[in-house]
């Protein structure tokens, strides 16, 4: 440390030793391991000389499949931290009973709780819903890229960015402990003067700029970029839901944006707006959390019904029965969940008028879901449907969202809301709706999808031991979480006195391993699909007989997608060029325009997370410096000419007649 | 959105369109500018010189004419009309008045409820039930 104190606390704001968490010896061996980790992955990329290629062909892409896998790794590493913060936290709920205290103090525990809230929603569930976005919707409307492409590499980097503050947290001061919204007052300096809030703010905020950016990119993709003759109604219904969940990010997420930023100005300006004085008002932070809150489950969720509707269509062997009943169903919730916000606080104090009136809604906000259940029921109703894991994964959803949504619309009359608000029988909801619904379809989607990302499908054997683990994990996990909530047991606590309740806490805990295995299972089943791939290759592109354009194409796609710009006569296009045996063009190719690739959406949000370190800590400047220097690399990007390049078409040619050698090897 | 637009958008979408589809005039400009002053100057005007005494009749008058001023702003700068990009703009801003209606009324709505009901019944025990 510096002998001057003022300069220390210069450059190193409020950060001190003490932030460290030497003293604590979980986090000390989680860091000791984390690090072993992270040191044997970057030898080995150093050892097989992969710096250059991860370099060139991934980080600094701007592939818009590229990117998408991107997204989802992001999201599976993080899913992993998410759930080895749920596993401690069922182990302490199962043991801490009487006199046992558990093994967590309740200062970590709020921390646990906290960070598995906001890493399962911002760092998992949103990486991947727009990865797969990203990588499905531009091949789905026979684009080549999304309208922005820079912009896409931009926006993953910041939401990179965002975790990684996240994941500093944990050996670098403390996470929030104030509940994954962090409502004031428990949130304001006073009652949280450490670095946990602000940890909190500046990742989401970072984070939210790339969510914003990729949805502002993805909105304009699919208004401007499908292929000649898709009309709205011949888009796929991943594609419309691709679009509603967009225009829900674009027009929710700003709000997240401004509340945030009033509650940092509330931090660190001392301004007033959600405190008791001066005219602040805690509830309205409530309010307007909940405002974009509603909205980013429906933003969630729409994708997944996206999926469930491709993947039932291709298992069922049928086109999707009332394709335009589902259009105006994802319509109707677009609108609809930005009615139904209060029901996130029927408790606060609202009169009978207000609260009826937004129980009412939330409950009609199910119709249109129902009529997405039956149209996927009936599609599958007299299809010839074939048990893949995707369409596994479907069914498993079915089951298990339509109990969640029923919990849902019990939980939307607001009198059985007053005695189950807060309490497990929520926590239970939540987590059936999300899990049965947004994570089952993910799933669904990335064993769907797998094979045109990667050329290879994946191991059957391991995805089913996943899914039955899964899946059992998730029923046992959370069916006693709905009988304790019935019995007026409150979300968040560390520890209970009545020892009655120990063995539903046990059953939760064993369904928390269960899934546990299931992930073991994920994982086992990329390494093998992998040392498998020679086997599981996909040759066709098209290996369950899809609908839709992306299978038309070679898997993995060429950088270009199409060499040919597809023209659309009706929905389930491929389907329909299948039909009517379509050819491949092969000659006649024209040189393909395309974005170069470029770092600079690497580097920015690098400066970012260093800004948002540095505004965290106090370290005036070194924020100061952080953000001249962010403007002084988004201006000097705005400087390089060199953007764009053509690839010839003999090489076009050439990639094509491979494809063609392909698949005449393999009739 | 024509045919023409899509191939185009699509065949040249990584970067200058130079098509905007825009025909910006001087005159329509100017008429944006002119009316854009006179709609500021007028509740300048009227704070300034205290013409009306009574301050929420004052704001409500200047609340409707900085409406007329986004009109204004939409028509003549943002070149807006029922047509303009095949109906998308006009698609995004009716939208966008749904939610910002929606979201501010709910809200007014909810924090009036919350005060009128909880506070006073807070605050004189004899409220209570």
């Amino acid at each position: 440390m510096l002998s001057h104190p003022d300069l220390a606390k210069l450059i190193f704001g409020r950060l001190t030793l003490e932030a460290l968490p030497l003293h604590v010896p979980i986090v000390m061996w989680t860091f000791v391991v984390v690090a072993l980790g992270a040191i044997a992955l970057l030898g080995a990329v150093t050892y097989y000389k992969l710096w250059g290629y991860l370099w060139h062909e991934w980080f600094t892409s701007i592939d818009h499949k590229k990117i998408g896998i991107m997204y989802m790794i992001l999201g599976f590493v993080m899913l992993l931290r998410g759930f080895s913060d749920a596993i401690m936290m069922r182990g302490q709920q199962a043991v801490s009973f009487g006199a046992s205290q558990g093994y967590l103090p309740p200062e970590h525990y709020d921390q646990i709780f906290t960070a598995h809230g906001v890493i399962m929603i911002f760092f998992v569930a949103m990486p991947m819903v727009t990865g797969l976005m990203n990588f499905v919707m531009p091949l789905q409307i026979g684009a080549r890229d999304v309208a922005f492409p820079f912009l896409n590499n931009f926006s993953f980097w910041m939401t990179v960015a965002g975790a990684m503050l996240v994941m500093t947290s944990l050996f670098v001061g403390e996470f929030a402990r104030t509940g994954w919204l962090a409502y004031p007052p428990l949130s304001d300096i006073m009652s949280s003067p450490d670095a946990g809030v602000d940890y909190y703010i500046w990742a989401l905020q970072i984070a939210g700029v790339g969510t914003l950016l990729s949805g502002i990119n993805l909105l304009v993709t699919i208004v401007k970029m499908r292929a000649p003759g898709m009309t709205l109604m011949k888009m796929p219904v991943f594609t419309w839901t691709a679009l509603c969940t967009n225009v829900l990010i674009v027009a929710a997420f700003p709000v997240l944006t401004a509340v945030l930023a009033m509650l940092a100005l509330d931090r660190y300006a001392g301004t007033n707006f959600f405190t008791t004085e001066l005219g602040g008002n805690a509830m309205m932070y409530v309010n307007l959390i909940w405002i974009w809150g509603h909205p980013e489950v429906y933003i969630l969720i729409l994708p997944a019904f996206g999926i469930f509707s491709e993947v039932t269509a291709t298992f069922s062997r049928k086109p999707l029965f009332g394709y335009a009943s589902m259009v105006y169903a994802t319509v109707v919730i677009t609108v609809l969940s930005y009615l139904v916000w209060l029901h996130h606080f029927f408790t606060m104090g609202s009169g009978a008028s207000v609260n009826s009136f937004f129980g009412i809604t939330t409950m009609i906000i199910s119709i249109p879901t129902g009529a997405k259940i039956f149209n996927w029921l009936f599609t599958m109703y007299r299809g010839r449907v074939e048990f893949e894991l995707p369409m596994m994964w479907t069914v498993a959803f079915m089951v298990t969202f339509v109990i969640g949504g029923m919990t849902g619309v019990l939980l939307a009359v607001p009198p059985a809301d007053f005695s189950l608000h807060n309490s497990l029988f929520l926590i239970a909801h939540f987590h059936n709706v999300i899990i049965g619904g947004v994570l089952f379809g993910l799933f669904a989607g990335i064993t769907y999808w797998f094979p045109k990302a990667f050329g290879f499908r994946l191991d059957p054997f391991w995805g089913k031991c996943s899914f039955w683990l899964w899946v059992s994990g998730f029923y046992f996990a959370f069916m006693p979480l709905y009988m304790l909530g019935l019995m007026g047991v409150t979300r968040r606590l560390s520890h209970f006195e009545d020892s009655s309740l120990q063995i539903w806490f046990l059953i939760a805990a064993f369904g928390a391993f269960l899934i546990a295995l299931g992930i073991a299972c994920n994982i086992i089943q990329f390494v093998v699909s992998f040392k498998n791939r020679e086997a599981l290759r996909d040759v066709t592109g098209d290996p369950w007989g899809g609908r839709t354009l992306e299978w038309s194409t070679s898997s993995p796609p060429p950088k270009y997608n199409f060499a040919f710009t597809p023209r659309i006569h009706d929905h389930d296009a491929w389907w329909m060029m299948k039909k009517y045996h379509w050819q491949r063009p092969l000659s006649g190719y024209l040189p393909i325009h395309m974005p170069h690739n470029t770092g600079a959406g690497f580097f920015m949000a690098v400066l970012s997370f260093v800004l948002g370190f540095a505004m965290i800590w106090y370290m005036w400047l070194l924020a100061i410096v952080a953000f001249v220097a962010l403007l002084v690399v988004a201006i000097g990007h705005t400087f390089n000419y060199d953007r764009e390049y053509y690839i010839p078409a003999d090489e076009v040619g050439r990639i094509e007649q491979s494809r063609t050698d392909l698949l005449a090897s393999h009739v | 959105m024509s045919a023409h637009d899509e191939l185009h958008a699509h065949d040249d979408g990584h970067g200058h369109d130079d098509d905007l589809g825009i025909h910006a005039t001087l005159s329509g400009y100017m008429t944006g500018f002119v009316l854009s002053v006179i709609l500021t100057v007028i509740p300048f005007w009227l704070v300034m010189g205290h013409v009306i005494t009574k301050s929420s009749t004052a704001a409500v008058i200047i609340l409707a004419l900085a409406a007329v001023q986004i009109v204004v702003h939409m028509i003549y700068f943002l070149h807006m009309n029922a047509k303009s990009e095949g109906g998308w703009n006009m698609l995004a801003l009716v939208f966008t008045i749904v939610l910002v209606v929606i979201t501010l009324s709910g809200s007014i709505w909810i924090m009036y409820h919350l005060n009128s009901n909880m506070m006073p019944s807070m605050m004189d025990p004899s409220n209570l039930p």
